[in-house]
């Protein structure tokens, strides 16, 4: 086998894919899952991660599939849960290199609990969370990332709730690292993506992607080209920030890396717990 | 001898079969188990976790299991309530573990300190779907020990969750034990073939297919979603039929393996008392004094519920005039008995949800009532 840095990008992620059985995908066309998936994939290549030792964990939704089709450990579970499944094997074998996917529903609605909690308990795994602003595996109805005002199936006449901005969420629960990438920065994405894989400690990391099929569709988007476009209109790179006015910035959403904390990881407290306890076993 | 608590048996009965993975959520009256594991787990290179919730519990510990680390949770009736969705996670992918879950009195919050049976039928059917389920109740404290020890070789044996039942008086009360000196361990069977060759969910034997640890190689699929032989989700009907089918024969092959009861004095008995947990306590005391005054009595002590042992209850159907069965709820294993004699015998509850054990003197009034001494010729 080629080692996997020598390899084209088409090659390189076909060296990555499940070649039987699993294709073709079940995505929309115009999605902004397969763009991340790629993404994903050549962080993990570019951080050299042996795929053996690699987990890829996901909940319930279109996000939540990408497991099926990429040739690491895939463990596809219960909606909401991933990151509590993950917490059970990083535990268990912190030699794991440990990744969730997940998507806005899976992960701070039904799932909100298990991040906050994951983000304090500090646990070295890189959660990539797909925010589509909808659920897309249901139908497109609303999530609690969906902008207020904006439509869904359950929120015909406009949704009243306020989104959840899932980066200050987790950086102000304590994440070790943060940061906001979007499908249309997939360059970007995969530069994230592989910082948050080598973090040592919870990282968060969140794609803004679209769904033609339910949230563009609803909300007046007339393609799939038309989100991406919204996406490079509506984000600023962080480190461009401090340049702009006030009013430019009005709105908009910030890409790049915007919390990134050393803090005690809880497997190497354990580990040393272990080691302590055994050494005065032997007195 | 030792003085120990029913679950403090526990806790040192998984460490002793070697239990090195637990997560829980504290829950009266599991929570000794969990406190006793946070201590000890570490000590012999094990981890403790204490999460956010039960969900997020029994999820941790599928996790660690399909590494291939022995994991087990503990919790009581709110919290058997929340682990519902996973523990059919747990059965739909075939990952061992142990879910304890000290029967208090329900529903709801209902009765945090007094003790109940009325989660017999959930850990039947709880969670959604056709599925097996292996349930033990132990009824003293070396009972608390020993089967632990044996629910989780069952669930390595049969790459399946398995639930222990005690009910509060069990877990909580203390006795005087000996702990045997040596025990069998059963570990889950690991593959031999090349990886290439591995199927996770491989039906090609009449046994159980092996479980490979999670980032040994193997690189498999694994998905709560009803799936074909090497994991991946199908809706090909007759892979789906396969795959349903396929979980309840494992059960169904092994029977005879899983299913342990106690009993004696069956052959010239008149009347029956089955029953487990803490009421076949009360049971033993109740059948003894019977038969001391004279009354064809046998005792039945059932230290697995599930799946429920329909040809020892067919047998005695045939020769027993009653089958009294006590239960600290209102009826639910007795819904089993009526099923196993199909109108053969007399199937008689005793039941009582007022939070006390039900007392032999309770049973005895019952059984003496049944079974008259002379009157048969
Ligand atoms: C316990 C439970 N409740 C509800 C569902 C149904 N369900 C499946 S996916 C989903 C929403 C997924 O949304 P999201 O995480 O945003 O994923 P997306 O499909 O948008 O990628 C829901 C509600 C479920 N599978 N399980
Ligand atoms: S429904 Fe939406 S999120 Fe799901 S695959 Fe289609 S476009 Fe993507
Ligand atoms: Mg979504």
């Amino acid at each position: 086998m080629a080692e996997p840095r020598e390899l084209n990008p088409s090659e390189l992620m076909h060296e990555y894919l499940r070649p039987k059985k699993k294709f073709p995908h079940l995505w929309c066309s115009g999605c902004g899952i397969g763009t991340t998936m790629g993404a994903i994939i050549r962080a993990i290549a570019e951080c050299e991660v042996d795929r053996d030792r690699v987990v890829m964990v996901s909940g319930i939704g279109c996000s939540s599939r990408m497991p099926v089709y990429v040739d690491f450990n895939t463990l596809h579970t219960t909606h909401g849960r991933p990151l509590a499944f993950a917490t059970g094997i990083k535990v268990a074998r912190p030699e794991l290199e440990v990744i969730v996917v997940t998507g806005d529903g899976d992960v701070a609605a039904i799932g909100g609990n298990h991040l906050i909690h994951a983000c304090r308990r500090n646990i070295n795994l890189t959660v990539i969370c797909i925010n589509n602003s909808i659920y897309g595996m249901t139908g497109g109805q609303a999530s609690p990332t969906t902008p207020q005002g904006k439509i869904a199936t359950t929120a015909r006449y406009g949704d009243f709730e306020r989104a959840f901005d899932l980066c200050s969420l987790t950086a102000g629960a304590g994440a070790s690292f943060v940061a906001r990438g979007a499908v249309y920065y997939a360059r970007q994405l995969e530069k994230l993506a592989a910082q948050a894989i080598r973090k040592k400690g919870f990282a968060f990391v969140e794609v803004v992607s679209q769904c033609p099929t339910y949230f563009g569709r609803f909300n007046k988007f007339k393609s799939p080209v038309e989100m991406l476009y919204w996406q490079r209109d509506n984000t600023v790179n962080v480190k461009a920030a401090p340049k702009m006015a006030a009013e430019e910035l009005e709105g908009k959403l910030l890409r790049g890396v915007l919390a990134d904390h050393e803090y005690p990881e809880f497997t190497e407290l354990y580990d040393k717990l272990i080691a302590d306890l055994a050494k005065e076993g032997e007195k | 001898m030792v003085l120990m608590q029913g679950n403090e048996a526990i806790a040192r009965a998984a460490l002793d079969a070697g239990v090195r993975f637990f997560a829980g959520y504290p829950i009266t009256p599991s929570t000794e188990i969990a406190e006793m594991m946070s201590v000890e787990l570490p000590k012999v290179g094990g981890k403790f976790l204490q999460m956010e919730d039960e969900i997020a519990s029994l999820a941790a510990v599928i996790g660690a299991s399909l590494t291939g680390v022995k994991a087990m949770t503990a919790t009581s009736g709110p919290g058997f309530s929340l682990m519902q969705e996973n523990l059919g996670y747990a059965y739909m992918t075939e990952v061992p573990c142990l879910i304890v879950n000290v029967m208090r009195g329900g529903p709801s919050t209902g009765l945090p300190t007094h003790p109940s049976q009325g989660d017999v039928m959930q850990a039947r059917w709880g969670t959604h779907g056709d599925h097996p389920a292996i349930a033990l109740v132990p009824s003293s404290v070396l009972d608390c020990y020993r089967l632990t020890v044996r629910a989780l070789n069952l669930a390595e044996r049969f790459r399946t969750p398995v639930i222990l039942l005690p009910d509060e008086v069990v877990a909580h009360m203390r006795e005087d034990v000996t702990l045997p000196e040596k025990i069998d361990v059963c570990d889950r069977e690991l593959p031999t073939v090349p990886y290439e060759w591995y199927y996770p969910y491989d039906d090609s034997t009449t046994d159980v297919g092996p479980l490979a640890p999670v980032g040994t190689g193997f690189r498999f699929h694994v998905t709560g979603l009803t799936h074909d032989r090497a994991g991946f989700a199908t809706t090909v009907p007759a892979e789906i039929d396969r795959a349903v089918r396929n979980l309840k024969r494992k059960m169904d092959r092994f029977r005879r393996e899983i299913i342990q009861v106690e009993h004696w004095n069956l052959s010239d008995a008149e009347v029956v008392v089955a029953a487990y947990g803490i009421c076949a306590r009360s049971a033993e005391a109740a059948v003894r004094e019977a038969r001391d005054r004279g009354y064809l009595v046998g005792y039945i002590n059932l230290k697995t519920v599930w799946p429920f042992c329909f040809r020892l209850i067919q047998r005695v159907a045939e020769t027993a005039r009653a089958i009294v069965v006590p239960e600290m709820n209102l009826g639910q294993l007795v819904r089993e008995f009526d099923r196993a004699v199909c109108g053969k015998t007399q199937v008689v509850p005793i039941n009582r949800v007022d939070g006390e054990a039900i007392t032999p003197r309770q049973i005895v009034d019952v059984v003496t009532e049944l079974a008259r001494p002379g009157e048969e010729s």
